[in-house]
């Protein structure tokens, strides 16, 4: 038995300490905002935040989770960063297919919490981890700056 | 219900369950099979497949099958509803159209798909149609009520207003008497000049629970009693499964069950990590079949020889042997272009529950009606019985118009009790992927003294997508061309696929003396698909490329060299200077840097890009900036036009610079986004789209962004190191030796 603090709920649950958050999150809580991209940490569709700190649940081991803060794009609008992001993504229409986005929005709600004001070059490291084949790039970067108020 | 025929679109009205105004009306086929604009039918028993209700709380709620896969239809859709219905945007939701609901459960015609860029083609006049017609009802109903000459009343914003008293009725209030009344005759468009919509950059409607996680993809279903399955496929293409011991596998905990294809493996579990164990832990063995030495060079060797002999002629225009034979200069050139995985951001799945009476689906398809038909032919169930209920698309790009993956996931949920939902990993994702066909080009031209073409020879040599589909479709086919155009069967028995030299056959320019031909070469056993776009992807990349040889030949400028050629075509030269305007043709740029210029008319739109792209001494290619001008007629959504725009060339430089599916031994080499290399956020260039303002007929824009580009890259790589990309993708080909 594991227990995990998701979205500042306790859930306790049986599963292999191995098994990868993403799969405990989606397949056996039932959060399906966090997606399944490639597996291995190189899309960033899965980035969920412990502690505030980005991480790609699909590498993540549950058991390296259970002492945390685990926060998924369900309530990232709870956060400040979150919230800014979200409502930037809303007002330049950032998205297409969607499907990324949670991971996206993951990414760049952790760079504005520690980055207000973010330049160009943190924007790439922060959300060069993250693919997107709609290519929705250069809004992503205008979103977050506008989220920043830059 | 009864039956009217307005115009040009039938209408049929009456009371919604509930109360309520219901109205469901026709609309085409909308086809991937044709490249051009479907037309709508107006003969033939009717059956609506498509459908506005109107609620008493004055809610619109549009039905349709009609998926959305990021190209932002969801919102254009209702867009040109709202326009003609005089209801605000926000009004207006869009529902796929329920297939379990025994009101919308008429028999569908034709092909219903979301694919070829046909969207907004199709739908601009059906749907502002129904609209109008609704609209008309409602005034009617007003009207009607307060006893007054429907011409005295107009509709603005859901409501009904008399004007000489400046009395108002919601349409919420009208629809119990509107569903009684019968549609008038012919009810008139709204002149553009009164748009208030139309070509306004309204916002996403998708896009609240795409930032919140809300929004539900195909993957996202949970289901009481789900199973989670994962699948091993054979590695080569056309072998079969020797043997398989599962031990280990079942001995994992959370694995339920072990399930045999003809030519794979599933495991069944509680989970998809427990699956992702099992498959890991079988012993499988392979009968890998005749292609277990297969490499690309194999099949680049067929696609050579074949391009040797004559094709079927898609296009011929004067006599370009004789204008050859007169030419100052010839030039010639073997273009080609790789096989391309879709890598769509959700791998594909497909979760299916197949009962003794019935079977479901949970998927997000661009074809549910094909989804419906695969599924009844694998369970041998009636397809009435097959519902199925579709999802967001997590990308489609083509891959979703595609059935092979509903069909495996019907075949293992057949040998499962219960609901299954089977995702593929993304390496099976690339490995098993219906590929863009590897095309083979042979292009040639001659010159006068002047450097103008006075011949032009282009042979195509690839898969026919069109004659897999046409096959897999009959006897549907013939309504599907009908809708299309008949001149476009005829071609197709003659053996010519009209999508596979799209973009070749009618380039813009002035060629007197033109012979396009088709060879069909299949690659053994390897499954071929469209990809945002086919004909145009390698099309545009081949011949955009060639004129710019014969400038480049010639000391012309490939702006003004193109610009020469296009005095017939003042759609395609507009947006050819606006390009090269805004991008500041002739500037200078730091050395080691280039740009380069393409121009499209395809999907019936016209697109000219410039691209500008600096060269590392390591041969290392990077896109800095991409001036993107489009003329695609009338605008529905500029936002969206741009956001397409944006969205094929980052798709498009992805694939030009190193998208690329190679075999090895029968095997596909590329695994994961490791080696299937694709832009990421730092790499994608700053994108300048300026839109050209129409009252043409509306074009496709989902597609053509993407073919553009790659010409116009490889054009910028040729003027910054003079090294000309006759083949994709660039990749490492300028790496100093």
């Amino acid at each position: 038995m594991v227990t995990l603090k998701i979205n500042g709920t306790a859930h306790t649950v049986d599963v292999p300490t191995d098994m990868p958050l993403l799969w405990v999150l989606r397949d056996v809580i039932g959060l399906t905002g966090t997606k399944f991209g490639c597996g291995m940490a190189l899309c960033g569709a899965c980035t969920v935040h412990l502690d505030g700190r980005p991480v790609r649940s699909c590498v993540t081991p549950v058991a390296a989770a259970t002492a945390k803060q685990i926060t998924t794009i369900e309530a990232i609008g709870e956060t400040p960063g979150g919230r800014k992001a979200q409502q930037a993504w809303l007002d330049l229409d950032v998205v297409q297919c969607g499907y990324c986005q949670s991971g996206q929005i993951m990414s760049a709600a952790a760079l504005l919490a520690t980055k207000p004001h973010p330049t160009d070059a943190d924007i790439d490291a922060a959300l060069g981890g993250n693919i997107c084949r709609c290519g929705t790039y250069p809004r992503i970067r205008a979103a977050i700056k506008h989220a920043a108020g830059d | 219900m009864r039956r009217e025929l307005s115009r040009r679109t039938f209408l049929q009205t009456g009371a919604a369950v509930g109360g309520g105004l219901l109205l469901g009306f026709t609309l085409p086929p909308l086809s991937p099979l044709s490249p051009l604009p479907p037309r709508v039918q107006n003969d033939g028993p009717f059956a609506p497949n498509a459908f506005i209700r109107i609620d008493r709380d004055g809610r619109v709620t549009l039905m349709m099958h009609k998926v959305e896969m990021g190209q932002g239809t969801y919102t254009s859709m209702p867009m040109l509803l709202a326009e003609e219905l005089e209801v605000e945007l926000s009004q207006v939701r869009l529902e796929h159209a329920p297939p379990n609901d025994a009101l919308y459960a008429e028999p569908l015609f034709g092909v219903q798909e979301t694919g070829g860029s046909t969207s907004v083609r199709g739908n601009w006049e059906p749907l502002r149609r129904a609209g109008a017609g609704a609209r008309a009802l409602l005034v009617a109903a007003a009207a009607q009520t307060w006893n007054v000459d429907t011409s005295s009343c107009h509709a603005t914003g859901g409501v009904v207003i008399h004007g000489p008293t400046g009395r108002t009725l919601a349409y919420g209030a009208l629809v119990d008497r509107a569903a009684t009344l019968s549609l008038p005759g012919d009810v008139p468009l709204k002149h553009p000049k009164d748009w208030k919509l139309i070509g306004t950059p309204a916002k996403r409607l998708d896009s609240p629970d795409k930032v919140n996680g809300k929004a539900q993809y195909g993957i996202d279903v949970r289901l009481p009693g789900l199973k989670v399955a994962t699948v091993a496929v054979c590695p080569v293409f056309g072998g079969k499964l020797a043997s398989v011991d599962d031990s280990k596998a079942k001995a994992i905990p959370g694995v339920h069950q072990v399930v045999r294809l003809a030519d794979a493996v599933a495991v069944v579990a509680e989970h998809m990590w427990a699956a992702q164990q099992g498959v890991a832990a079988l012993d499988i063995r392979w009968d890998e079949g005749p292609n277990a030495q297969l490499t690309t060079a194999d099949i680049v060797r067929q696609l050579d020889a074949a391009s040797q002999k004559p094709g079927v002629v898609a296009r011929k225009d004067g006599d370009v042997a004789q204008a050859m034979a007169g030419a100052a200069r010839k030039i010639e050139a073997i273009y080609q272009v790789p096989f391309l995985a879709h890598a769509t951001m959700e791998p594909v799945n497909c979760t299916v529950h197949v009962r003794p009476d019935g079977c479901d689906l949970w998927v997000g398809t661009q074809v549910p009606t094909f989804a419906q038909t695969a599924a009844a032919k694998v369970t041998g169930l009636p397809k009435d019985s097959v519902l199925v209920h579709n999802h967001l698309l997590g990308g489609g790009f083509g891959r979703r118009l595609e059935v092979d993956f509903i069909v495996r996931a019907v075949e293992i949920a057949k040998q499962v009790a219960g609901p299954v939902k089977v995702v593929w990993t993304r390496e099976a994702d690339i490995q098993h992927d219906m590929y863009r066909p590897y095309y083979y080009d042979r292009i040639a031209a001659g010159l006068d003294e002047r450097g103008t073409p006075i011949a032009w020879s282009h042979r195509v040599t690839g898969s026919s997508i069109m004659a897999r589909v046409t096959s897999e479709l009959f006897p549907k086919t013939l309504r599907v061309m009908r809708a299309a155009g008949w001149h476009q069967l005829v071609a197709m028995v003659k053996g010519l696929d009209v999508d596979a030299v799209e973009g070749a056959a009618e380039p813009p320019y002035a060629l007197p003396n033109i012979r396009v031909e088709y060879v069909r070469q299949e690659p053994p056993s390897i499954p071929t698909a469209f990809w945002r776009g086919v004909g145009p992807t390698h099309n545009i990349f081949v011949v955009e490329s060639f004129i710019d040889e014969l400038a480049a030949a010639t000391q012309h400028d490939p702006f003004q060299y193109r610009r020469a050629l296009l005095d017939q075509s003042p759609r395609a030269k507009g947006v050819l200077e606006l390009a090269a305007l805004q991008a500041g043709w002739g500037r200078a740029l730091a050395p080691g840097s280039g740009r380069g210029i393409s121009l499209l008319h395809a999907f019936g739109s016209y697109i000219a890009q410039v691209a500008e792209v600096s060269v590392s001494k390591q041969g290392d290619v990077r896109v800095g900036r991409v001036v993107c001008a489009v003329d695609c007629g009338t605008i529905v959504n500029p936002d969206t036009v741009k956001a397409q725009m944006e969205s094929g060339i980052i798709f498009g430089i992805s694939a030009a610079l190193w998208g690329e599916i190679t075999l090895k031994n029968g095997r596909v080499e590329q695994h994961n986004f490791n080696d299937y290399r694709v832009l990421r956020l730092p790499e994608a260039p700053v994108i300048e789209v300026h839109l050209v303002q129409s009252t043409a007929a509306p074009g496709g824009v989902g597609e053509p962004g993407t073919s553009a580009v790659m010409p116009a890259v490889a054009n910028a790589i040729f003027a910054a190191t003079g090294k000309r990309v006759r083949k994709l993708p660039v990749k490492d080909q300028l790496r100093p030796a």
